[in-house]
């Protein structure tokens, strides 16, 4: 199979698992590809994406565009802080003003759950989910479990944990819907104010003791405490929080076992996760997920590109 | 019927001429690398490489290279076409380069092929060898400076090579209209 069934990434949820196989072996030959002195290849220089912005990101945003350039494409970039959404433009009069520029390709991240879905509906250009709302961040995962795959060989069985705010992550719902559909077997722990009501259904096991599913797991998945909704008393304290769910050094050394250590960033270095953990050289694979990121982006924008329609 | 173009002993003979005329230009090699051509051209560059080496008896410097994101067509075929490996371990720069393919044909190929080899550094000359030319089918002003054989077809005919290593038998076919029909059929399927 050499095409995507889907013409936009809107989510995990919409791919097949061949869908996913063939972004991880495209993106091995984008791997190869940045590993070289010149990094450019010249697919996309006929194609112009604009990557729309309306919440902050600084390193998806990042690795998107310099996918984009890697494969010499035209980018135009919008922020929804500097633009005519705050005089009262509608998402869509917003999106077909930038498209009446000629632009091929929307990258967006919304606030809102299925501003993308919405988008696609009513546009004719390719649209990439760049996260939206508490929905899905499809990249991420993708980009998450081919950084597992090269880890480890097989995903059949595979226990992977995600651990922390799972309520508020986009990040831990497009990794369930992509895992499960490689095979692996997911859990998610974190307090019981984070985790979703109901989240098992999904096909997943759902814990609160972090030491029970850290014996369980062979990778863990940390999620960002998102500092902002503090304010909203999920848990008492920070320093509570790091006590009971912080991945720690000491924790990791009573298991009797290795797992690999991730953490889609940005990092809350002494919540979270402990700068022992996170730095650790064998285990932890934060910067590789990074490094990923971007031949991960340059995968789904070729196949994206190159889907006749 | 398809009709044989190269096959036996001739199909040896043809790579023992190439082999010589090879090393009849670029002596013991010091500073020449051979680069196939993915997917098909890769099987004739090994294929050379091996007599290279045993005549010479020293390693010869061999990478295969995909030209998939350098193709002028995208976009613009019905099917995407997928990447293959990529594996050149070394630098092209100030080397002396020969693209290997198996059919040459519009000249499409190695005209990617060229624009891609640029990424590995600046080579301080770049050759072409092919084990087929079909004549006067070119679209672009690219010409071999090694060949096997040279034939004549119909746009609507195809050239198949076959290699041990991948159809478990090794010669070159002219197909007929209705062959070329079918396997162009099952290429896109």
């Amino acid at each position: 199979m050499s095409v995507l069934s889907v013409p936009n990434l809107l989510g995990i949820k919409h791919l097949s698992k061949e869908d996913i196989e063939l972004l991880f072996s495209t993106a091995e030959n984008f791997s190869t590809i940045l590993n070289r002195r010149i990094k450019k290849v010249p697919s996309l220089r006929d194609i112009t994406i604009a990557n729309v912005f309306f919440e902050n990101s600084t390193r998806t945003r990042l690795s998107f565009e310099l996918a984009e350039k890697r494969l010499s494409a035209d980018v135009v970039n919008f922020s929804a802080a500097s633009s005519s959404v705050k005089k009262g433009e509608t998402l869509l009069d917003t999106v077909n003003n930038i498209l009446a520029m000629k632009v091929d390709m929307v990258v967006m991240r919304h606030p809102h759950v299925g501003a993308c879905d919405f988008l696609a509906q009513h546009i004719d250009a390719n649209v990439v989910n760049a996260g939206d709302g508490t929905h899905e961040h499809p990249t991420q995962a993708l980009l998450d479990a081919f950084s597992i795959r090269q880890k480890h060989e097989n995903f059949e069985g595979l226990k992977v944990l995600i651990l922390g705010d799972i309520l508020h992550s986009r990040v831990a719902l497009s990794n369930i819907f992509c895992l499960l559909k490689l095979g692996a077997k997911v859990r998610v722990c974190g307090p019981p104010t984070l985790i979703p009501k109901g989240i098992e259904t999904l096909g997943i096991e759902v814990s609160h003791n972090i030491d029970d599913s850290l014996a369980w797991c062979d990778v863990v998945n940390v999620l960002r405490i998102q500092l902002e909704r503090q304010k909203d008393s999920y848990f008492p304290s920070l320093r509570e929080y790091a006590r009971y769910y912080g991945l720690t050094y000491e924790r990791l050394s009573k298991l009797d076992k290795e797992i690999t250590i991730m953490h889609p960033g940005p990092m809350n270095r002494g919540v979270e996760i402990e700068s022992r953990v996170a730095d650790h050289p064998d285990h932890s694979v934060v910067l590789q997920q990074v490094e990923n990121g971007v031949a991960i982006r340059m995968a789904v924008l070729y196949l994206l590109a190159s889907n006749p329609s | 019927m398809s009709k044989v173009l190269l096959a036996g002993e001739q199909f040896e003979i043809t790579l023992k001429r190439l082999s010589a005329q090879l090393i009849e230009n670029h002596g013991d090699f010091t500073n020449t690398a051979l680069i196939g051509l993915q997917p098909r051209g890769i099987y004739l560059a090994l294929a050379l490489q091996r007599r290279l080496e045993t005549f010479l008896k020293k390693p010869i410097q061999t990478g295969r290279l995909d030209i998939t994101f350098y193709r002028d067509d995208f976009r613009r075929r019905s099917e995407p076409i997928l990447p293959s490996a990529l594996d050149i371990k070394f630098s092209v720069e100030d080397k002396k380069v020969v693209l290997i393919d198996d059919v040459f044909y519009t000249g499409r190929t190695v005209r990617s092929g060229l624009e891609a080899i640029q990424a590995f550094g600046r080579p301080s000359i770049i050759e072409l060898l092919v084990l087929v030319d079909r004549k006067y089918s070119r679209h672009l002003p690219i010409q071999a400076d090694y060949s096997g054989i040279r034939v004549d077809t119909r746009s609507n005919e195809r050239v198949k090579v076959k290699w041990p290593e991948t159809d478990n038998e090794r010669g070159v076919w002219l197909l007929t209209e209705e062959e070329s029909k079918t396997v162009k059929e099952q290429e896109n399927k």
